[in-house]
């Protein structure tokens, strides 16, 4: 329980020092350790594979893309701009939205449903079968992205 | 095929793995300072003084004739001659020191001594504790015998012994 | 008295003994847990110190001379002096480098390297971590690496560096799917991602004498040679040491780190090469269990150990014999030949699978692979022909 509350403010504290920090390099990292704590909450509600593919795709692949956007495009001095309040409005509007939803639901009205851990093969299994179709249409749009990519650094034919 | 050519590469650093063991020939590596490294019968290194005979004082053929002294590019060989009780020039120094810190090694000295008293040694293994005292050179540490100028140029000591003994003769003989 | 299970039974004594003396079920399974990280480090970092002065005598050997041999019989104390010369340099830290990142570049290497030695398995019952995962959690463990290396470059405010991990990056990056991609046949086949359930798949004969290694069946043994390639690219060695080679961007991304750091981004490469040979045996290679059934009577440790010296050998020889690949010349190898190669070899797999497993099975994949091999080949052909230099000279 402890372990559940210091990851519980180590994401927080990460998150709000990403959204917020100035100096852009320390943001992304900061982002990457938010990505590790919500991996880590994965893993307190024994879904290990979700988990570990968070950490595999996140970390590995998305935290790596924001890393380069951030490296590739040369940021002179930081400016510190004030808080944008039309935004901080609006999140304050859905935080409030979202707390009045949580504390509308009583406790106890949806029953804990005795899940055993998903077994990867079964999870392979459900993929292929009654998932199939959300499977192909996500492989199709990772091919539209990696085709996209491949012609926008293409060279031009003289 | 792809790949060949890497696989043919593999072969041959393995097979040089392998020979390297038992082949001794094909490592040139020479373990110092268990092994020495044979020196060619030219190089040289820091200069020296040769003395005929045992006697390092009486067979020093130097004279200070203060040739080498002057001939020296860094000016690092200081002589002071002896002088007799009636202060005449005797034909041996009394102080030869070289400041081997400074020696280019150039044998200029040795090329212009009329007498083939100083001649190039091969020491290399003259590391010292602290900069100055230790790499000024006196006559004792200077001096080295014939035969040990036999063992390190053959040659060069054979023709010298000769030019001595045609001079010696030539003396003689007038 | 089993040999095999020497270790295990160690453990279970020790924990016996802990329980009996009256601790707690949290402290024994603490305990339990600190004696698997115990043990995994103590193995590994001897190996790490074997290893870095084994490598350099190897690679004397092939150059025709002497490797270390002063500080110990055969030089074999050299990583002592190692350790002794990392431990007292003075760690110099660039004024104007990020001291946060900086500092914890080499920190998240190593950690991350040292997680994915944990879910191999070094014998019988001798996985550190047993989950149902097991090979996700390698994969997902060698993702900080990455970070690591760009962290390492951001953090020395440095030209270099940044050139060195932007090309380690890319290099990771590209072959990370090649290493998976190879990786997927086996967990295909073997129908789960943990790695204990994939060594006993392999551990059955044929007559007695041929195991049934993955790395036996055709698609087996491309996937493995695929999945070694990539290995050699993620721990950055040669032929794939652009990042760090030493003649062009001094050491890259690891430029500015001197002492203990560089001895930790050092002993991180080293450790992401001991994981990826390990997974590389416990995938293809049969991972404990020994090749022939009569010579099962050695434990199932010394098996892993040895099929890992061969893997780490080959890392070495192979350094020892290719010259440093270019940039482009990497990128293209990973996806105009290793990723269509690595697609064929789940299709091969697919195939001998459904034919049964057996001869046909056989004939089948090797044909898909060899034919699927040769058209590849053309893409990376350059035409260059490699004629005897001529040489001019002034008249």
């Amino acid at each position: 329980m402890t372990l559940l509350v210091i990851i519980a403010i180590v994401t927080l504290a990460s998150a709000l020092a990403a959204a917020t920090l100035g100096n852009l390099m320390h943001a992304a990292l900061n982002l990457v350790l938010s990505f590790l704590g919500v991996a880590a909450f994965y893993f307190f509600l024994d879904a290990e594979f979700v988990g570990l593919v968070q950490v595999l795709i996140y970390v590995g692949a998305v935290a790596v893309l924001i890393v380069f956007t951030i490296l590739l495009t040369r940021r002179d001095e930081e400016k510190k701009n004030g808080l944008p309040w039309g935004g901080v409005l609006v999140a304050f509007v859905v935080f409030g939205g979202l707390i009045w939803a949580i504390v509308k639901t009583p406790i106890n009205s949806i029953p804990t449903p005795h899940l055993a851990t998903l077994p990867v093969h079964r999870i392979g299994q459900i993929l292929m079968t009654d998932y199939v179709w959300p499977l192909q249409a996500v492989g199709v749009l990772l091919t539209a992205a990696l085709v996209g990519a491949l012609i926008l650094v293409m060279e031009e034919k003289p | 095929m792809f790949g060949a050519g890497i696989l043919k590469g593999m072969l041959v650093t393995a097979s040089n793995f392998f020979r390297s063991y038992y082949v001794k020939e094909r490592l040139t590596t020479i373990p110092y300072p268990e092994e020495q490294r044979i020196t060619p019968d030219r190089s040289r290194t820091i200069p020296f003084l040769v003395y005929d005979g045992e006697d390092q004082e009486a067979g020093l053929r130097c004279t200070a004739c203060c040739i080498c002294e002057k001939a020296c590019p860094p000016q690092i060989i200081y002589i002071v001659p002896s002088r007799d009780e009636k202060n005449r020039l005797l034909k041996h120094p009394k102080v030869f020191d070289i400041d081997t810190s400074v020696c280019m090694e150039c044998g200029i000295c040795s090329e212009v001594c009329p007498f083939e008293a100083i001649r190039m040694d091969q020491v290399f293994e003259l590391s010292t504790r602290e900069r100055f005292e230790s790499l000024l050179l006196h006559k004792s540490d200077l001096a080295k015998s014939n035969g040990y100028y036999h063992q390190l140029h053959p040659t060069e000591a054979a023709a010298d012994d000769a030019k001595r003994a045609a001079a010696a003769a030539r003396k003689k003989k007038a | 008295m089993d040999l095999d299970q020497i270790f295990v039974i160690a453990k279970q004594q020790v924990l016996a003994w802990l329980t009996g003396a009256g601790a707690s079920v949290g402290v024994v399974q603490v305990i339990s847990s600190l004696i698997n990280i115990a043990a995994v480090l103590a193995v590994f970092l001897t190996l790490f110190a074997l290893i870095s002065v084994i490598e350099r005598k190897v690679l004397a050997r092939i150059q025709n001379r002497y490797g270390p041999n002063r500080v110990g019989p055969f030089g074999l104390l050299q990583p002592v002096a190692d350790g002794i010369k990392m431990l007292i340099k003075e760690d110099i830290v660039p004024r104007r480098a990020d001291a946060i990142v900086h500092f914890i570049a080499p920190v998240v290497m190593c950690a991350a390297a040292t997680l994915t030695l944990c879910v191999i398995p070094y014998g019988r019952n001798m996985t550190p971590v047993a989950i149902d995962g097991g090979v996700l959690l390698f994969f997902a463990a060698g993702a900080p690496a990455e970070l690591a290396v760009f962290m390492a470059g951001w953090g020395s405010n440095n030209k270099y560096s940044m050139l060195g991990a932007m090309r380690a990056i890319a290099q990771m990056v590209s072959y990370e799917l090649p290493l998976l991609l190879a990786a997927l046949p086996v967990v295909m086949i073997t129908g789960s991602l943990s790695p204990d359930e994939i060594v006993a798949a392999q551990g059955h004969y044929s007559f007695g004498t041929v195991p049934h290694w993955f790395a036996v069946t055709p698609w087996g043994a491309v996937a493995f040679l695929l999945f070694f390639i990539a290995g050699l690219v993620e721990s950055n060695r040669t032929p794939f040491d652009l990042p760090e080679g030493e003649s062009e961007i001094v050491a890259g991304h690891m430029m500015e780190y001197s002492g203990f750091k560089y001895a930790l981004f050092f002993m991180a490469e080293y450790f992401g090469m001991f994981a990826v040979s390990g997974l590389g045996v416990t995938l293809f290679l049969g991972g404990w269990t020994s090749p022939v059934s009569w010579l099962e009577w050695i434990p199932s440790y010394i098996w892993f150990f040895l099929k890992l010296s061969v893997l780490l050998l080959l890392f070495l020889w192979i350094r020892g014999t290719l010259p440093r690949l270019r940039m482009d010349q990497v990128m293209s190898f990973a996806w105009k030949f290793m990723l269509p190669m690595a697609f064929v070899c789940i299709v091969a797999a697919a195939v001998w699978h459904y034919a049964g497993r057996g001869l046909i099975g056989w004939v089948w994949s090797l044909a898909i692979v060899v034919v699927a091999y040769l058209p590849l080949t053309k893409l990376l052909w350059t035409g260059k022909q490699f004629a005897v230099r001529q040489y001019r000279f002034a008249e």
